[in-house]
């Protein structure tokens, strides 16, 4: 096991370098100057030239590459124009925000999506299947953004039960954290809920349908035992593949729901950072927030390796 | 006698009837209702594309700041924004931009997806190393905020929406591309080709590519409201198309301001996004069942 571990973590390291060249790139190679986005239209080419000079610009691409990557290894992500504070000392104020978002989003598509893709299985061809299934294909198709927004008039202008926007983190005042964040969470977690349950639904009715189903069914082994020890456990995988990919989408959805409730995560300063046209804080979020990504992966990898033997012991 | 038990032995086993790919393909796309729905919707929304300068009521660009505001009447059926303009009319001419952007960001990400997939899958080696770990890298960016670097950079406008959009969704293909490459070159028609000396650009090409292109196709379809999805959140994030372009998901955020007085403004093109994202997913979703069995539950 701690060899597949080592492995998946040198993987990702390897993932991380590529990242950070791909950020680099988008940022440096793209059509479009960034120094003379950030000046505008007024400004000289002296000023373009000093703003170049100073944030090391004028130096050929591998060596801006080196020392850019050399200072985000120690914790330098540089300077934020916008915001005339280090970009790291933003991230450090913000991550927490999205974790607790997002974490709490990703908890609660786990714990509602995974089991209402097992009942619909089960109950297969029945109104609570019908139910699940066509829920589940409206929550993929809606746009997070908009149910934000539905949310809002409904929840707060309407019947005034939840604030409209804000945050106060849970160790200041919980009950208000509370009210603050139930919408946000709710909604954020409903894309990755509606994947997770037509997963997990499909990946039931395959593995029902063994063999080995029908001899523990014959064996007079109790359903609800033949459900979440035989079938469960077999379904896992491709379920435990969408939570990783769940991972990603929940950081994309924060961005809509950090702007739709004023929320001050990672998304927003992302969304602030294009406005101001503050490239050395969108370079570092970008990375950040992949490197976020990736580690979900590696864990998700990892837990690939607990569940399944096979995977540990294979290539 | 034993004539009789004959003719009863060949009636007994006779096949059913046989019927064509494509009927067969006809019969479990259209299978359920749902999808025949789906299918309506989407030709009704192309419609409504095409034909927009014909079925706008109003010009969907004309300010007329006298009439913000206005609430939804015979006139204005979904009432006017704030800076005068017909929802309706801006709501069927956003169909365009939704469509154009969709299909359009989808196929750019297929060409390259696939491209890279084939070119991975059939060469195999370091190629295959370095394509495969940057399309890893890539998938390790959400596709929004890949979207939202790539654009802050080229800018907004729907032609570098489209572009951000579908290199952000390259990885999908290439991955998808080169499993199927995998499994199609092991096949005795490709193993053939390589010993008669056949060029790799034509093995790949008229041998290998062909038949990985069914998943590709349910793909491609699967993704197209995904795409209209995403660009609707751009435009919202005011990163997508520029004013005064009308696009679904920028309605919604202009609308968001006079929700209380105004709910319509955001509710009615946040419904046409949902309505053509759920159609494009049950009808990608059918033709995943009708074409290609193995892919179904695969998302």
């Amino acid at each position: 096991m701690l060899t597949f571990i080592v492995r998946r973590l040198i993987m990702t390291i390897a993932i991380l370098f590529i990242v950070s060249l791909i950020v680099f790139t988008i940022m440096h190679l793209l059509p479009g100057d960034p120094v003379a986005i950030m000046l505008g239209d007024q400004a000289s080419v002296e000023e373009i030239e000093r703003l170049r000079t100073e944030l090391g610009l004028d130096k050929p691409l591998p060596v801006q590459y080196a020392n850019w990557l050399l200072d985000v290894l120690h914790g330098d992500l540089g300077r934020s124009i916008s915001y005339n504070e280090d970009v790291g000392q933003l991230v450090r104020d913000r991550l927490p925000i999205t974790f607790h978002i997002g974490l709490s989003a990703f908890l609660l598509a786990i714990v509602i999506g995974i089991p209402a893709g097992i009942i619909a299985a089960v109950k297969r061809g029945g109104w609570l299947d019908s139910l699940i299934t066509v829920t589940a294909n409206l929550g993929m198709a809606v746009p997070v953004f908009w149910l934000g927004i539905l949310g809002v008039y409904l929840f707060s202008l309407k019947l005034g039960w939840l604030p409209v926007q804000g945050y106060t983190s849970p160790f200041e005042d919980l009950r208000q954290s509370l009210r603050q964040t139930v919408m946000p969470v709710v909604l954020l977690s409903l894309g990755s809920l509606a994947t997770l349950a037509r997963q997990t639904r499909s990946s039931m009715l395959e593995v029902i349908r063994q063999d080995y189903i029908r001899t523990a069914r014959a064996k007079g082994v109790k359903e609800n035992r033949v459900i979440m020890r035989h079938a469960l456990r077999n379904a896992l995988i491709p379920i435990i593949t969408i939570l990783g990919m769940g991972l990603a989408s929940l950081v994309g959805g924060s961005v809509f729901i950090e702007q739709v409730f004023n929320i001050p995560g990672m998304g927003r300063l992302m969304v602030q950072s294009i406005f101001g046209k503050d490239y050395v804080v969108v370079q570092s979020v970008v990375l950040i927030v992949a490197s976020v990504v990736a580690l979900g992966n590696l864990a998700v990898d990892v837990a690939y390796g607990l569940i399944d033997p096979r995977i540990r012991l294979g290539k | 006698m034993t004539t009789s038990t004959a003719a009863d032995t060949a009636s007994m086993y006779e096949l059913p009837p046989q019927t064509s790919g494509f009927r067969r393909f006809l019969r479990v796309f259209l299978a359920r209702k749902i999808v025949v729905a789906g299918l309506g919707v989407l030709c009704l929304i192309v419609l409504m594309a095409i034909f927009a300068p014909l079925l706008a009521p109003h010009d969907p660009y004309a300010q007329n700041l006298s009439m913000s505001l206005k609430q939804p009447s015979s006139e204005y059926w979904l009432g006017t924004d704030m800076l005068g303009r017909d929802v309706l009319s801006r709501m069927i001419y956003g169909s365009r931009v939704s469509l154009i952007v969709g299909l359009v960001a989808v196929l750019i990400a297929g060409a390259i997806g696939m491209t890279i997939g084939l070119l991975s899958g059939f060469f195999g080696g370091w190629v295959d190393t370095v394509l495969m770990r940057v399309m890893d890298a890539m998938i390790a960016i959400p596709m929004i905020v890949l979207a939202m670097a790539l654009g802050a950079i080229l800018g907004g406008g729907i032609v570098n929406v489209i572009v951000a959009l579908g290199i952000a969704i390259v990885p999908a293909y290439a991955r998808l591309m080169r499993g199927q490459v995998l499994s199609v070159k092991q096949s005795d028609y490709v193993m053939a080709g390589v010993v008669t000396g056949v060029s790799h650009l034509r093995n790949m090409l008229v041998h290998v590519l062909p038949n990985c292109l069914s998943p590709l196709i349910v793909l491609l379809t699967m993704n197209l409201g995904m795409a209209i999805l995403a660009e609707a959140g751009l435009s919202f994030l005011g990163l997508g198309i520029a004013p005064p372009g009308a696009s679904w998901g920028s309605m919604v955020n202009d609308g968001y301001r006079y929700l209380l007085s105004n709910p319509v403004l955001s509710l009615a093109p946040g419904v046409a996004i949902l309505i053509v994202v759920l159609a494009f997913n049950v009808v990608g979703d059918a033709l995943r069942d009708a074409l290609d069995p193995r892919l179904r539950g695969m998302e």
